[in-house]
């Protein structure tokens, strides 16, 4: 049932929830952008749409510790490492966003189940919000995603005068429960704000991209096309658009030994990076344009190929934005796709 | 203009190849691209307010590729190519640099801070740039969004070129210390939390490093996992910390101050106030320097003479006390 509260009293609402547990909502940092930032007393919504990071980081950290050991004579103990978790709360995630989780889902709680991650996934109650404002960035539209119905346990709306609050699971039930100030009401408000956000997605400039010639089955088509050489020759080798999104879960396993402990951890990694997936037999990847050439096969075949046809992306637009040479995925679809393929 | 010259250059046999800027989606998102015949340069090729990308770096590779390459490149981004050259890293002779006239290039990410959501075509209207959006038109002063680099511009001198499109300009009184003078009359205290504040958004993705002409090593020491010192993760925040400030170190008095790094920053943090600390204080300890600006002059820290300041001058130095 659709519940509200009026716009003014957010901060109520912000502070009811952080009574309960942890929570997380996109707010600006020092720099202007949007991040995931703990909730403190007085910390306001962001007014972008969304955070220059994606939400992954709360499920996926950049860095995480896996275990330890000490060594003592011919003696190795193992030492627990895990942050002890706690419950919480995360505002705020658009469709996009939510969608990234489910995709990292696929990846991390199939066998063999990831129990690191698993563990935050649990932990976790996940609030959503519709998009007010669509950038021109945005093409969520290509993977069925409707930015104007965010699932999660919890759908919030900001309309003009209220945020309508709508719980989708048993966890968002017992949260609502839990904020008892909530009004009942907020249906209408919250489906002319539906339509207002689907009337603009109508008209965004990359919602209609020709993905045809993409999906399962398509790696003979694609691999050996001689595009790919323009497309990667100006990619700095960064890995910005690999840590921006949502979606990307590559990640390396090292260890820090100082002689006597070692901790072993795990890091974000990037298929852009000239020492990624390392071999006995060198690099198989030896040039930029091989690297190149994974990344966006990753996201429009080889995903598709083992998870039923659903691409590895979900049209957040973060690497458009973030992109130092503005080469990104759109640019790889409109140009092997379509009239090309 | 620059379109017009990519023709004649190839059509004339001039050069095998032109480097420049392959327009995108939107008006903003040019990409530096390769163009090897004019059709090409007809079909894909663009300039404009937001061609701030330096090519300098580029030239690395394209200049070994065989036969001859042409460039279009903005005043600051002679001085890099004029330090690659002094450094030997590209081959002068199979590169023609065509020099542009350059009035700042505008950025992006600071049209969206300005509140500009849905970006979706922009109008030059003298000093003001009329930005259509998804949600209706909004004007904003160009100079409000200039890319970092310009609004700090040092520099209008092409420092070396072939050929000219546009005039010839001079260095400009900058005021791009302001900032670092600002941060020098801080206390130690506060130096330390503003840079651990802004050092701290850093997610590592090696963007500063790779758009950077002064780090053109073919293989980084961070990137060689025989190093010993790859540093995927860093062992605590500081030493992420650290990654800026030493590289900071490798590139001083070889940093031209083109700003690359800033621009490309996903995380928005400044570091080009870290290579202009460097600027400054080479300029004040071993007189006035502009790494790239000529091909005579030795990069200070690459060179001894007997009026060099000495170690201790450390202790007289330092910003406001604790």
């Amino acid at each position: 049932m659709m519940k509200r509260i009026p716009r003014g009293e957010i901060d109520r609402l912000f502070a009811a929830l952080a009574g309960m547990q942890k929570l997380y909502i996109p707010a600006d940092d020092p720099s202007g952008q949007a991040r995931f930032t703990p909730w403190a007393e007085g910390m306001a919504l962001t007014q972008r749409l969304n955070t220059a990071r994606s939400a992954k980081d709360l499920f996926f950290p950049q860095v995480e510790n896996l275990v330890g050991f000490k060594v003592t004579g011919k003696q190795i103990e193992m030492i627990e490492t895990r942050d002890p978790l706690e419950d919480f709360i995360l505002f705020g995630v658009r469709a996009c966003d939510l969608r990234g989780f489910e995709i990292l889902d696929s990846v991390f709680l199939s066998d063999p189940v990831d129990t690191y991650y698993q563990s935050r996934r649990q932990h976790a109650t996940v609030v959503t919000l519709a998009c007010s404002r669509p950038e021109e960035t945005c093409f969520c539209g290509n993977f069925g995603i409707d930015p104007a119905e965010p699932g999660g346990d919890v759908s919030c709306w900001l309309t003009e005068d209220s945020l309508c609050w709508r719980a989708n699971t048993e966890k968002g039930e017992a949260l609502t429960a839990a904020l008892p100030f909530l009004e009942d009401g907020g249906e209408d408000a919250a489906q002319a704000q539906r339509e207002a956000v689907r009337e603009i997605a109508a008209r965004l400039p990359l919602n209609r991209l020709d993905l045809s010639a993409f999906g399962p089955g398509k790696t003979q088509a694609l691999f050996n096309r001689p595009e790919w050489k323009r497309l990667s020759e100006a990619c700095l080798g960064c890995g910005t658009c690999t840590f921006v999104c949502p979606t990307c879960q590559c990640y390396d396993i090292e260890e820090f030994n100082d002689g006597e402990t070692v901790r072993r951890f795990r890091c974000w990694d990037s298929c852009m990076y000239s020492d990624f997936t390392q071999m006995s037999a060198g690099q198989p990847r030896p040039t930029q344009l091989e690297r190149f050439r994974q990344r966006f096969m990753h996201k429009l075949v080889y995903y598709p190929d083992n998870n039923d046809g659903a691409f590895g992306c979900v049209g957040c637009g973060r690497c458009l934005q973030k992109c130092p040479i503005h080469m990104n995925i759109v640019k790889v679809v409109k140009t092997l796709g379509g009239d090309g393929a | 203009m620059l379109q017009v010259k990519a023709i004649e250059l190839l059509e004339s046999g001039a050069v095998d190849r032109v480097l420049g800027w392959k327009k995108g989606d939107f008006f903003y998102d040019l990409t530096p691209a390769v163009f090897e015949s004019a059709d090409e340069v007809r079909r894909e090729f663009a300039y404009g307010p937001f061609a701030g990308a330096n090519l300098s770096k580029y030239l690395i590779a394209e200049s070994r590729r065989g036969g001859k390459v042409g460039v279009f490149l903005k005043p600051c981004d002679t001085y890099s190519l004029v330090q690659l050259l002094k450094e030997h890293r590209v081959l002068r002779e199979n590169v023609y640099v065509v020099g542009v006239q350059c009035e700042g290039m505008c950025d992006i990410e600071k049209i969206r801070d300005a509140g500009c959501a849905g970006v979706t075509a922009v109008e030059e209207d003298g000093d003001r740039l009329k930005v259509a959006t998804l949600y209706g038109e909004r004007t904003v002063d160009r100079r409000d969004v200039l890319l970092e680099k310009c609004a700090a511009c040092k520099s209008r001198k092409l420092v070396i070129y072939d050929e000219l499109i546009g005039e010839q300009g001079d260095v400009i009184d900058s005021n791009r210390f302001d900032k670092v003078a600002a941060l020098e009359a801080m206390t130690p205290e506060q130096r330390y939390e503003f840079w651990r504040g802004e050092l701290s958004r850093c997610i590592r993705c090696n963007a500063c490093r790779n758009v950077c002409p002064a780090c053109s090593c073919e293989k980084c020491v961070f990137d060689n996992p025989d190093s010993g010192v790859r540093n995927k993760a860093a062992a605590d925040s500081f030493e992420e910390n650290m990654f800026h400030i030493i590289r900071a170190f490798h590139v001083a008095s070889r940093c031209t101050d083109c700003g690359e790094c800033s621009r490309v920053c996903p995380q928005h943090i400044p570091l080009h106030l870290l290579n202009r600390k460097f600027i400054k204080d080479i300029n004040e300890l071993y007189g006035e320097y502009q790494a790239g600006a000529d091909f005579d002059s030795r990069p200070p820290l690459m060179d001894f003479t007997q009026g060099d300041c000495e170690p201790s001058i450390v202790y007289q130095r330092g910003g406001a006390k604790a």
